[in-house]
C-alpha cells in the first residue's frame, strides 16, 4: 500500500484531515490528493458520528500550493480538462453545500486551485506566518481559476477586489487577506489547529461567530458593485484596461471577465459552466502552453547548479564587495542587503560612495513605503551597507563585483588591485555589459576566479542575471555565482564569453534593424507601435532613448568589430547620436522629453537628421515586426550554434526576462519552433535577398530546415 | 602581582575604530547613541575582516541611556551582521564606561570564558531624553490605570502648571548637586591651576589634534560616516578641533561656572559631543592563529574612588600607581601617557597629584607616582579638542594610544580616565 496523502483523526466528532502528499515538498491538487479527498469527503458526509471537518496541511510551506501544473501540461485535449474540472466542481460543491461544516486551517501557500478549495469551505483561518500567502495566479499561466474561483471569490470579497486578484494573480499575505475578507480569522500558527477545531465545533453547534475584521466596502463600492448597471461599468472598464495592457495578445484576462460576468448575468451555475468551458479552451491555446513552458523553464533553472555533472558546493556569500557606487553598484548592493548579505561598497571618493548609499536607500525605501518590509527590516538592511574608499574590509569577501567605468584599462587595474587583497579563492565578477570577460581576466594571476555577472538595469526590478563564464572560469566560481544569483531572486543563465554575451548580442541586430527601417523612411512611432503590438514591452526606438544613444553607439561599434558587415550600425542612430542627442538622460533623443524627463511624443525635429529627412514612407507593421524579430531570432540561433547559450531553454529565458521578448510567444526558440525552421529560413532568405548580408540564415537553422527538426523536443 | 594574562594568552587589542567625534547638535543630531554604536562596530568588523560569528560577546557603555532601549549593547549586537547568539550587555561608569566595557572584556578573556569580544561605547548628547516632572508622570500613570472616563479626567485634572516644566538631565552629581564644571572650578582653585595654564593646555590639545588630523594619524582610526537618514552628508573627521585657535581667543572667553573669580571656560573644557567607538579584543594566541597583528596588549588596569564632595575628577591619581604597580612598571617606563581631558583644570590637577607625595600616600604608596613628561602626554590632543562623547571616550583613547605606540615603535603606555562620582581609571598597555 502506498503512503496516503490524507491522515484523518477524529476527536469528539470533529474530523481533522491533514494533507501531506508523500514525497512532495508541497501539497498540490494532483491526482494523489484528489483520489483520496473525493472518497474521504463522501465517507465523512455519510458518517453520522462526524459533525464537522478541519482541513490542515502537514507541509511547513504550503496548504495547497495549487494545481499540479505538470498535469495541465500533459493533459492534451480540452475535453480532458473539462472532465477533470467537472469532477473538481463536484467535490467543491460537496465541501460547500454538504452536511458537514468544513474549516480550512491555512498555513503556507494557498494558491490557485488550493485557494478555490478554501473558498468552498465554510470557514477559513489563516496563520500569521509570512509563508501564508493566498493568490489566484492562473492568469500568469494564461488560464483562469477553473474550480469555481471566478464565481465564489467575487461573492466573498466583492467584484472589484476579486477582479484585481484574478487579473493580476498577485500574492495576498494573510493579514491583507483578513482585511479583504478572504479569510475569517488570523491566528498564530501554533494555535491554528486548536482554533480550527473549536470553530468547527461551533459551526456544527450553529454558534460560530466569524471574527472577521473586514473593512466594510466603501459607499462607492457598494453603489457600483451591488447593482447590474454599476457592475457593467466595472466590467467595461476592466476590459478596456486589459486590452490596453495586453493589446489582445492574452486571452485569459478577458475570459476571466467573461466567466465572472456570466455568473452575475445568468446565475452562479451558468457561471460555473462558463468557467469550465473557458478553462478548457484556454488550456489549449498556444499562449497558455508557452507561459507554462516558461514556468517550467524557470523552475528547472531554479534547480540548475550552473555546471553539468558533479557540481562543487557553492561557497557561502558571507560578504559582498562592490566596486563602483554608481547606479548598477547601488542596485547590486540593494538587492544583496535585502537578502541579508553584508556589502562593502567602494568608490574613489567619499562623495561618490555617499551618492551610492543614497541610491541604495532609495531602492530599499520603495519596499518600506509599500509596507513590504517593516521599519526594523529596513534599518537592518541599511545597516548591512558599509562604504569605504580603500580596500579595507575586502579581505574576507568571497565575492567582489566590479561596476566601475566600462574601459578595459580600468577593469585591469581593478583586477590587479583586488587580487593581492582577496583570498585565493575569492571570485572577481565583472558587471560589464560590453567587455569580454576573457579580456578582463588577462590581468588576473588567478583567471579561474574571474567571471561575468551581467545584471540588467534597474537591478532590483529586472529578473535576469547572465553569468558569463570563460574557458578558464572554475566550476566553483560558477556554482557560487549561481547560488548567489538565486539568493538575490534572479533567474540565472550561464552564457559563454563572447562579444555582447547573449542578451545584448541578440538585442543588437533587432535594434539595428529598427534603425535600418528608420534609414528607409519608416516613422519612429510606427516602428515602436508595431513591436508593441508584437508583444514587446517597449518599442526598439524608445529602448534606444532609455538605454542612451551613446551607450547604444558604443555597443554597436563592439558588435561591428566582432561580427563585421552584418552588424554595421544604421545611419540614423549614428547621425542622431553624433548630433549630441543622448536619449532620456539628456532629455533629447528620438522622442521629446519635458524638463522633468517625462517622455512625450516623437520629436519631429529629429527627422531632419535622418537619411530620408522628413519624408516618411509607409512600411507595413508586419514587415517591421518580421524584420526586427527575424534579425533577433536568427542571432539567437547562431548563439546556440556557437554554444554561447547552453540550451534553447536558456536562450528563451534570457530573451524573455532580459529583453521582454513576448512571454506568450515563449522566447526566440519557442517562436521559431512554432513557425518551423523551414519557414523561418524561407523568410530570412527573402530578406537576405533584399538586404545582404544581414539576414543570412545561420547554419544551424539551415540544417534544421533541411532535417525538419525543432529546438525544443 | 603578575601582568594580566599568562604568557601567550594576554589580552590583545586587535584593532579599534571610532566614528568622528562631533559637537552635539551638529551633523549627527539625528543619530542615536545606538546608531552611532552600530556604525562604529560595523566598521570595526569590516576593517578587521572579522568573521562576525567568532564574536562571543559585545560589551558596550553609555552614560545617558535610551529609556526605550536601555541595553545599548544588545541593540548594537543585533545588527544583522552578527548572529543573534552574540552575548551582549551594557555597562555604566560615567565617562569611564567604555573603559569598564574594555576591562570587563579583558577579565572574561583572562578567565578563559571568551576569546573574542568587542567592547566600546557611544553617546549622543543631541538626543538626550527630556523627562516629565514627577507630578505629570504620576497623573499620566493614574490616568492610564483609571477604569472610567470620569476617573481619567480626574487624574488629568490633578496636573498643575508647574508639573508641565520638563526636566533635562544635568551633568551634576546627584549627591552633592555640584555640576561637573563647578567641580573643575573648585579643583582649579584647590590645586592652584591658573587660567593661563588651563588655556595654554587647551591650546596645546587643539594644536596636537589638528596636527594628528592633518597627517592622518587621527583620521586613520575614524570610520567615515555616511549620515542617514537622508545620506546627504559624509563625515570623515572630528569637527571640534580648532586649528586656528589662539591664546588671545581663549583668554577672551568668560568663565562659565564662577563668573567673578572663575577660570573654567568653554575654551578649556571638553565640549558636549556625539560619537561611538569600539575595540576588538582577543586572547593573544587566538588573534595570532587568525593571522592578526594586534596593535597592543592590556598589561594591567585599576579603578579607584574618592569622596565626590572633595575633588570630583582626581581619582585617576589614585588608580594610576596601582595600575603601574600591577604592571610591574613605573611612570618613567611609559613611552606615552594618554590622560582623558574633561577639563584642562582636571588634567593639570591630575598631573600635580601624580607628582605629589600627599596623593601618593593616599593611594598607599611611599613615593610619588612621578612627573608626567609633557612630551609624551596626549600627543594627538585629547577630549578638550577631539571631543568627549562620554560613553565612547575610553575606547577612543585605548585605540589612539596603541596605534601611536606602534608608529613610534615604543613599548609601554599609560592611560587614565576620570569619571563622575569621583571615580578614576588607569590602564597600562604594551605594544609587543
Amino acid at each position: 500500500m502506498t503512503t496516503p496523502s490524507l491522515i484523518t483523526e477524529v476527536m469528539d466528532g470533529i474530523a481533522v484531515v491533514t494533507m501531506d502528499v508523500p514525497g512532495a515538498a508541497q501539497n498540490t491538487l494532483g491526482a494523489a490528493l484528489r483520489n483520496e479527498l473525493v472518497p474521504l469527503i463522501e465517507r465523512l458526509q455519510k458518517d453520522t458520528s462526524i459533525h464537522a471537518v478541519v482541513l490542515l496541511s502537514a507541509k511547513s510551506d504550503s496548504w495547497i500550493a495549487g494545481a499540479d501544473i505538470d498535469e495541465i501540461r500533459t493533459s492534451s485535449t480540452g475535453a480532458e480538462f473539462a472532465a477533470l474540472l467537472k469532477g473538481g466542481h463536484g467535490l467543491l460543491k460537496q465541501l460547500e453545500g454538504g452536511r458537514l461544516p468544513i474549516v480550512a486551517a491555512i498555513n503556507g501557500a494557498c494558491m490557485g486551485g488550493g485557494l478555490e478549495v478554501a473558498l468552498a469551505c465554510r470557514y477559513r483561518i489563516g496563520s500569521e506566518s509570512r509563508k501564508t500567502v493566498l493568490a489566484l495566479p492562473e492568469v500568469q499561466l494564461g488560464l483562469l481559476p477553473g474550480l469555481g474561483g471566478t464565481q465564489r471569490l467575487p461573492r466573498l470579497i466583492g467584484l472589484q477586489a476579486a477582479l484585481e486578484m484574478m487579473l493580476t494573480g498577485k500574492n495576498i499575505r494573510s493579514r491583507k487577506a483578513l482585511q479583504l475578507g478572504l479569510i475569517n480569522e488570523l491566528v498564530h500558527p501554533s494555535v491554528l489547529r486548536a482554533v480550527a477545531v473549536r470553530r468547527a465545533r461551533e459551526l456544527y453547534e450553529g454558534r460560530a461567530m466569524p471574527v472577521t475584521t473586514r473593512k466594510g466596502k466603501g459607499m462607492g463600492a457598494v453603489l457600483l458593485e451591488d447593482n447590474p448597471v454599476g457592475r457593467s461599468v466595472i466590467f467595461r472598464k476592466a476590459r478596456e484596461g486589459v486590452l490596453a495592457k495586453t493589446r489582445g495578445n492574452y486571452p485569459a484576462p478577458l475570459a476571466i471577465l467573461d466567466a465572472v460576468q456570466e455568473g452575475y448575468s445568468n446565475g452562479i451555475d451558468a457561471g460555473y459552466a462558463k468557467e469550465v468551458e473557458l478553462f478548457a479552451h484556454l488550456a489549449e491555446t498556444p499562449v497558455s502552453k508557452e507561459l507554462i513552458n516558461i514556468f517550467f523553464a524557470v523552475t528547472a533553472l531554479k534547480k540548475d547548479s550552473g555546471v553539468s555533472g558533479d557540481a562543487p558546493a557553492p561557497r557561502p556569500i558571507t560578504k559582498l564587495g562592490v566596486l563602483g557606487s554608481g547606479f548598477m553598484g547601488a542596485g547590486i548592493t540593494a538587492v544583496s542587503v535585502m537578502q541579508r548579505i553584508p556589502v562593502r561598497i567602494k568608490d574613489a571618493q567619499h562623495e561618490r560612495v555617499l551618492k551610492g548609499i543614497s541610491a541604495v536607500r532609495d531602492v530599499l525605501r520603495e519596499k518600506l513605503v509599500r509596507k513590504q518590509v517593516t521599519r526594523q527590516e529596513y534599518d537592518d538592511q541599511l545597516s548591512l551597507v558599509s562604504g569605504t574608499i580603500t580596500y579595507d574590509g575586502f579581505g574576507n569577501a568571497p565575492l567582489v563585483i566590479e561596476a566601475v567605468f566600462e574601459e578595459l584599462g580600468v577593469k585591469h587595474q581593478v583586477v590587479r588591485e583586488l587580487e593581492p587583497v582577496l583570498g585565493p579563492d575569492a571570485i572577481i565578477a565583472s558587471n560589464t555589459s560590453t567587455i569580454p570577460i576573457t579580456d578582463i581576466a588577462t590581468a588576473a594571476t588567478r583567471p579561474q576566479n574571474v567571471i561575468g555577472l551581467h545584471f540588467f538595469s534597474p537591478v532590483h526590478k529586472m529578473p535576469l542575471l547572465e553569468i558569463i563564464v570563460t574557458k578558464q572560469t572554475s566550476a566553483q566560481a560558477i556554482t557560487t555565482c549561481v547560488a548567489y544569483g538565486k539568493r538575490i531572486g534572479k533567474t540565472c543563465i550561464i552564457v559563454n564569453d563572447a562579444p555582447g554575451f547573449y542578451v545584448n548580442r541578440i538585442l543588437a541586430p533587432y535594434i539595428n534593424e529598427a534603425g535600418r527601417l528608420l534609414d528607409e523612411g519608416a516613422a519612429i512611432d510606427a516602428i515602436d507601435e508595431a513591436l508593441l503590438a508584437f508583444g514587446f514591452p517597449v518599442g526598439p526606438i524608445t529602448l534606444l532613448d532609455e538605454v542612451g544613444l551613446d551607450i547604444a553607439a558604443k555597443s554597436g561599434r563592439i558588435m561591428l568589430d566582432a561580427f563585421g558587415a552584418r552588424a554595421a550600425p544604421s545611419a540614423s542612430l549614428q547621425r542622431v547620436q553624433e548630433a549630441g542627442r543622448l536619449g532620456r538622460k539628456g532629455k533629447s533623443g528620438f522622442y521629446a522629453y519635458d524638463e522633468a524627463g517625462k517622455k512625450g511624443g516623437v520629436d519631429e525635429t529629429v527627422y531632419a537628421l535622418l537619411p530620408t529627412g522628413s519624408t516618411r514612407s509607409q512600411i507595413s507593421a508586419e514587415e517591421i515586426q518580421q524584420r526586427c524579430v527575424l534579425a533577433m531570432v536568427n542571432e539567437a540561433a547562431r548563439c546556440l550554434e556557437e554554444r554561447i547559450v547552453r540550451s534553447p531553454r536558456d536562450g528563451d529565458i534570457g530573451a524573455v526576462f532580459g529583453i521582454g521578448f513576448p512571454p506568450f510567444r515563449g522566447g526566440p526558440f519557442r517562436y521559431m519552433d512554432a513557425i518551423g525552421a523551414d519557414e523561418i529560413v524561407r523568410r530570412l532568405e527573402e530578406y537576405h535577398d533584399r538586404f545582404r548580408p544581414r539576414f543570412e540564415p545561420c547554419a544551424l537553422l539551415l540544417d534544421m530546415a533541411r532535417n525538419g527538426t525543432r529546438f525544443h523536443g | 602581582m603578575p601582568p594580566l594574562g599568562s604568557p601567550g594568552r594576554r589580552v590583545a587589542v586587535v584593532a579599534g575604530v571610532r566614528t568622528p567625534f562631533v559637537r552635539s547638535g551638529s551633523v549627527f543630531k539625528h543619530l542615536s547613541a545606538i546608531e552611532l554604536g552600530k556604525l562604529a562596530v560595523s566598521e570595526l568588523v569590516h576593517r578587521t575582516n572579522l568573521d562576525p560569528a567568532s564574536v562571543q560577546s559585545l560589551i558596550y557603555g553609555t552614560v545617558v541611556p535610551n529609556v526605550i532601549a536601555p541595553n545599548i549593547a544588545r541593540e548594537v549586537s543585533l545588527i544583522p551582521l552578527f548572529p543573534r547568539t552574540v552575548d551582549a550587555y551594557s555597562v555604566s561608569r560615567a565617562c569611564a564606561s567604555a573603559n569598564q566595557a574594555i576591562t570587563n572584556a579583558a577579565d572574561q578573556i583572562v578567565l578563559g570564558h571568551y576569546d573574542t569580544i568587542i567592547a566600546g561605547g557611544a553617546e549622543s548628547l543631541s538626543t538626550v531624553p527630556i523627562l516629565h516632572s514627577r507630578g505629570f508622570s504620576d497623573a499620566l500613570v493614574a490616568a492610564s490605570r483609571a477604569k472610567s472616563l470620569a476617573a481619567r479626567v480626574q487624574a488629568i485634572a490633578r496636573i498643575r502648571p508647574r508639573d508641565l516644566i520638563p526636566i533635562t538631565p544635568a551633568i551634576a552629581e546627584p549627591t552633592t548637586g555640584e555640576s561637573m564644571g563647578q567641580s573643575a572650578e573648585k579643583m582649579a582653585k584647590l590645586n592652584g591651576i591658573t587660567r593661563d595654564a588651563q588655556d595654554a593646555f587647551a591650546l596645546r590639545s587643539h594644536r596636537n589634534a589638528a596636527a594628528g588630523t592633518k597627517d592622518g594619524r587621527l583620521t586613520a582610526e575614524i570610520a567615515p560616516v555616511y549620515v542617514g537618514p537622508r545620506y546627504d552628508t559624509v563625515v570623515t573627521s572630528d569637527n571640534g578641533i580648532r586649528e586656528d585657535s589662539s591664546l588671545e581667543q581663549l583668554a577672551g572667553l568668560k568663565p562659565v561656572f564662577d563668573r567673578r573669580y572663575g577660570s573654567v571656560t568653554a575654551g578649556n573644557a571638553s565640549p558636549l559631543t556625539d560619537g561611538g567607538s569600539a575595540v576588538l579584543l582577543m586572547r593573544e594566541d587566538v588573534a595570532k592563529a587568525r593571522g592578526y597583528n594586534p596593535i597592543g596588549y592590556i598589561r594591567s588596569y585599576a579603578y579607584a574612588a574618592l569622596d565626590p564632595a572633595e575633588q570630583l575628577l582626581q581619582a585617576p591619581v589614585l588608580a594610576a600607581p596601582v595600575a603601574l604597580q600591577r604592571a610591574g612598571l613605573t611612570l618613567k617606563d611609559m613611552d606615552l601617557v594618554e590622560m582623558h581631558e574633561a577639563f584642562a583644570a582636571q588634567v593639570l590637577s591630575n598631573i600635580a597629584g601624580l607628582a605629589s607625595a600627599e596623593w601618593s600616600r593616599r593611594a598607599g604608596f611611599d613615593q610619588p607616582t612621578g612627573q608626567v613628561d609633557m612630551e609624551r602626554l596626549n600627543v594627538m590632543g585629547g577630549s578638550l579638542s577631539i571631543g568627549h562623547p562620554f560613553g565612547a571616550t575610553g575606547a577612543r583613547i585605548l585605540t589612539t594610544l596603541c596605534n601611536e605606540l606602534g608608529r613610534r615603535n615604543a613599548q609601554f603606555g599609560l592611560m587614565t580616565v576620570c569619571a563622575a562620582g569621583a571615580l578614576g581609571h588607569a590602564m597600562v598597555v604594551e605594544r609587543a
